[in-house]
């Protein structure tokens, strides 16, 4: 038999993870994507390889998914990767409240933290605030985001996935009965249109894959795009990633990568997909929150302002997800239209779980029996990483 | 928005095998803005067949280069007030000495095999590069190192324009860094189209954004070459 072919759309983490997936369990791939790869919200990432902490209170699925595929992407990438460790520090007595709760939390997800005394922390991290009353170490990590996906993407090229940048998906090809046969694209470097038939089409469009299962026909998919702002300065004020002890919120990360650091984040609703403002009111956030954490920042230049968005989606969705972390749908099931599958949401830590749960369900649909066997492989070196040969240039 | 002013974006345009062109797009920008920001705008609100590369927009992957105003700028952190003024142009081309994909972006396949033959080491202990090569071994802690691979230096380097075979600056800086100067990584750059090809212009010191200095690395790897055709004339092993 011949192999089934796949159709990816969209090149973040997504759209690469699944693609090797797929590749890995023997079907043939084809990546479209409508710009470079990660242009989209996975190149603009924090950076930041979870080690599940930061979720272990309020979100211990989350944390338990983060440091299992924290502890697999060191394994089989380490070329992408800062492991220096992080550390949680608490500032005051609201930071200290929060203590307690994350021994357990960090228990109950088998976290491995370990707690320091402000001494300790100091000579680990001198540029901490030396007001800090606790801190614990935990083995988060820094990613650089392109490279990861370029890893994802060599490894995929090596199984004989092509992958087309610049080729935007603008319509599917259906059947009389409405299902999807495949699909039409603009290939955006020779202004053409083209057209592959495929036996299952990956919807990996992150924030517009809402958009572009509408194409499909009858498929309600509202996502809201949910951005948020980091904010680079020019030295390596910290090795390891540094988080504020205390519930997620704003400003309360600093990812060291390279020779700078990079704080974030922020959490807002936007309404425009493609072009997202970075605002000054939230730099100057991300400032003060940094500077007390680390106050050195106060006399750091800064290199860089950059906004995300998080495909957020709406919570009266009609269709059934997989699991509470990502959100995975069949549209045979969820709106009776077969031959398409939309991966969205989910975490950069957790790439490639989301990639194996699609693809089993791919495998699944396809009457295919392979299991999955990404976790146990090596990565190939991300500048392995090559445009499909008809994109070629001379 | 603290300050707002208008400039011309000259973007250089190429699809397929049509002739090449540059396309005028009148901007309102804050002067504080990177002038990445407003080549996505202009995909994002004026033309959607414009192409170009990004990824990061915070300087540590090496996807944005591109020649603004006749200069290698890493676009994602070159604020748009250091390369205009109010009223003026921001002429955007690709890459020079890469092949063109389309417009903006360009092919970065043979660059990459090259800093992969070579053997550039993606990740390093921390004290590694800011001393210049020296290796601190107590040092356990690792970073990201400091080439991003953005291609920045090979477009400005005078050399690589008059051959596609020079191996470049980035490319023979790698090899310094590995520092693993194996057989196959010697017939590379000890050799015609490697570090003897470099007529030290340091163009590429100038451009690089992220503090390689390339042409120091060349000179020293030069240094290194030198020394082992000195030990193997001697006989020493
Ligand atoms: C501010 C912020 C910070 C974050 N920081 C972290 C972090 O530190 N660590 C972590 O683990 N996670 C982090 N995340 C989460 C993580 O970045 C995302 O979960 C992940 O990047 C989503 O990847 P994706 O592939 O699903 O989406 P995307 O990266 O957005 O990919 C979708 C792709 O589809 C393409 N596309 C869209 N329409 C079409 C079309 N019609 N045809 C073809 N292609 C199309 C787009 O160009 C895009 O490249 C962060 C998220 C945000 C918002
Ligand atoms: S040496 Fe500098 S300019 Fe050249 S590719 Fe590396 S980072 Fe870019
Ligand atoms: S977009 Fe990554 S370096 Fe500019």
């Amino acid at each position: 038999m011949d192999k089934p072919q796949a159709i990816v759309i969209g090149a973040g983490f997504t759209g690469v993870a699944v693609a090797y997936d797929l590749a890995q369990r023997g079907m043939k791939v084809t990546v479209l994507e409508r710009g470079p790869l990660v242009n989209g919200t996975s190149g603009r990432t924090h950076g930041l390889l979870h080690s599940g902490a930061r979720y272990a209170v309020d979100d211990q699925e989350s944390a338990i998914e983060c440091i299992d595929e924290n502890l697999i992407l060191r394994k089989i990438i380490p070329q992408v990767i800062e492991p220096n460790g992080g550390l949680f520090v608490a500032l005051n007595e609201s930071d200290m409240a929060y203590r307690e709760a994350f021994i357990k939390g960090c228990a109950d997800c088998h976290i491995s933290i370990e707690e320091l005394t402000p001494r300790q922390a100091l000579s680990l991290e001198p540029n901490l605030n030396p007001k800090l009353i606790t801190a614990f170490k935990v083995p988060d990590g820094t990613f650089d985001p392109l490279r990861l996906a370029m890893g994802f993407a060599a490894s995929a090229n090596a199984l004989g996935a092509e992958i087309h940048l610049f080729c935007e998906v603008q319509d599917f090809i259906l059947d009389g009965m409405g299902n999807v046969k495949g699909v039409k694209y603009l290939d955006r470097s020779s202004n053409q249109i083209k057209k592959i038939n495929a036996d299952i089409v990956i919807n990996a469009a992150g924030v517009w894959a809402g958009e572009v299962a509408g194409h499909a026909g009858n498929i309600d998919l509202p996502i809201k795009p949910t951005p948020g702002v980091m904010v680079a300065y020019d030295q390596r004020l910290c090795q390891r990633v540094i988080n504020r002890l205390n519930e997620p919120g704003d400003g309360d990360i600093i990812v060291p990568q390279r020779k700078m650091i990079t704080v974030g984040t922020t959490s807002f609703e936007a309404d425009n997909l493609d072009y997202i403002p970075v605002f000054d009111d939230q730099v100057q956030l991300m400032f003060e929150r940094g500077c007390e954490l680390i106050p050195a920042i106060k006399h750091t230049k800064e290199r860089g302002a950059f906004m995300a968005s998080r495909p957020l989606l709406d919570s009266g969705t009609k269709g059934r997800s997989l699991t509470r972390t990502f959100k995975c749908f069949d549209h045979k099931e969820s709106d009776n239209v077969d031959g398409l599958v939309t991966i969205t949401g989910g975490k950069a830590t957790t790439m490639r779980l989301m990639a194996e749960k699609t693809v089993d369900l791919v495998c699944q649909k396809l009457g295919m029996r392979v299991p999955c066997q990404t976790a146990e492989i090596p990565i190939h070196s991300y500048r392995k990483f090559h445009l499909a040969h008809n994109q070629e240039v001379a | 928005m603290t300050q707002t002013w208008h400039v011309t974006y000259e973007i250089f345009r190429k699809k397929g095998d049509q002739s090449t062109h540059y396309d005028r797009f009148e901007m309102k920008v804050d002067p504080d803005e990177y002038v990445l920001d407003g080549i996505e705008r202009i995909w994002a609100f004026h033309d959607r067949s414009l192409v170009f590369s990004h990824a990061c927009h915070h300087s540590t992957c090496g996807a944005c280069g591109m020649v603004v105003n006749g200069v290698e700028k890493l676009t994602c952190i070159t604020p748009i007030r250091s390369v205009t003024k109010d009223g003026g142009v921001i002429r955007v081309q690709p890459m020079r000495n890469f092949p063109v994909i389309s417009d903006l972006s360009v092919d970065m396949t043979v660059f990459y095999q090259r800093m992969e033959s070579v053997g550039h080491q993606p990740v390093v202990s921390v004290g590694f590069e800011d001393s210049k090569g020296k290796l601190d071994s107590e040092d356990d802690l690792l970073r990201l190192s400091d080439c991003i691979e953005c291609g920045l230096c090979i477009s400005a380097c005078p050399i690589a324009l008059t051959t596609p075979a020079y191996l470049g600056p980035a490319v023979l800086a790698g090899a310094q860094q590995s520092g693993d100067l194996n057989p196959c990584v010697l017939e590379l750059v000890d050799s015609e189209n490697g570090a003897w090809r470099c007529h030290s212009a340091y163009e590429c010191t100038e451009v690089c954004p992220s503090h390689v200095d390339p042409a120091w690395r060349i000179m020293d790897l030069r240094k290194k070459l030198v020394a082992r055709r000195i030990k193997k004339f001697f006989g020493v092993k």
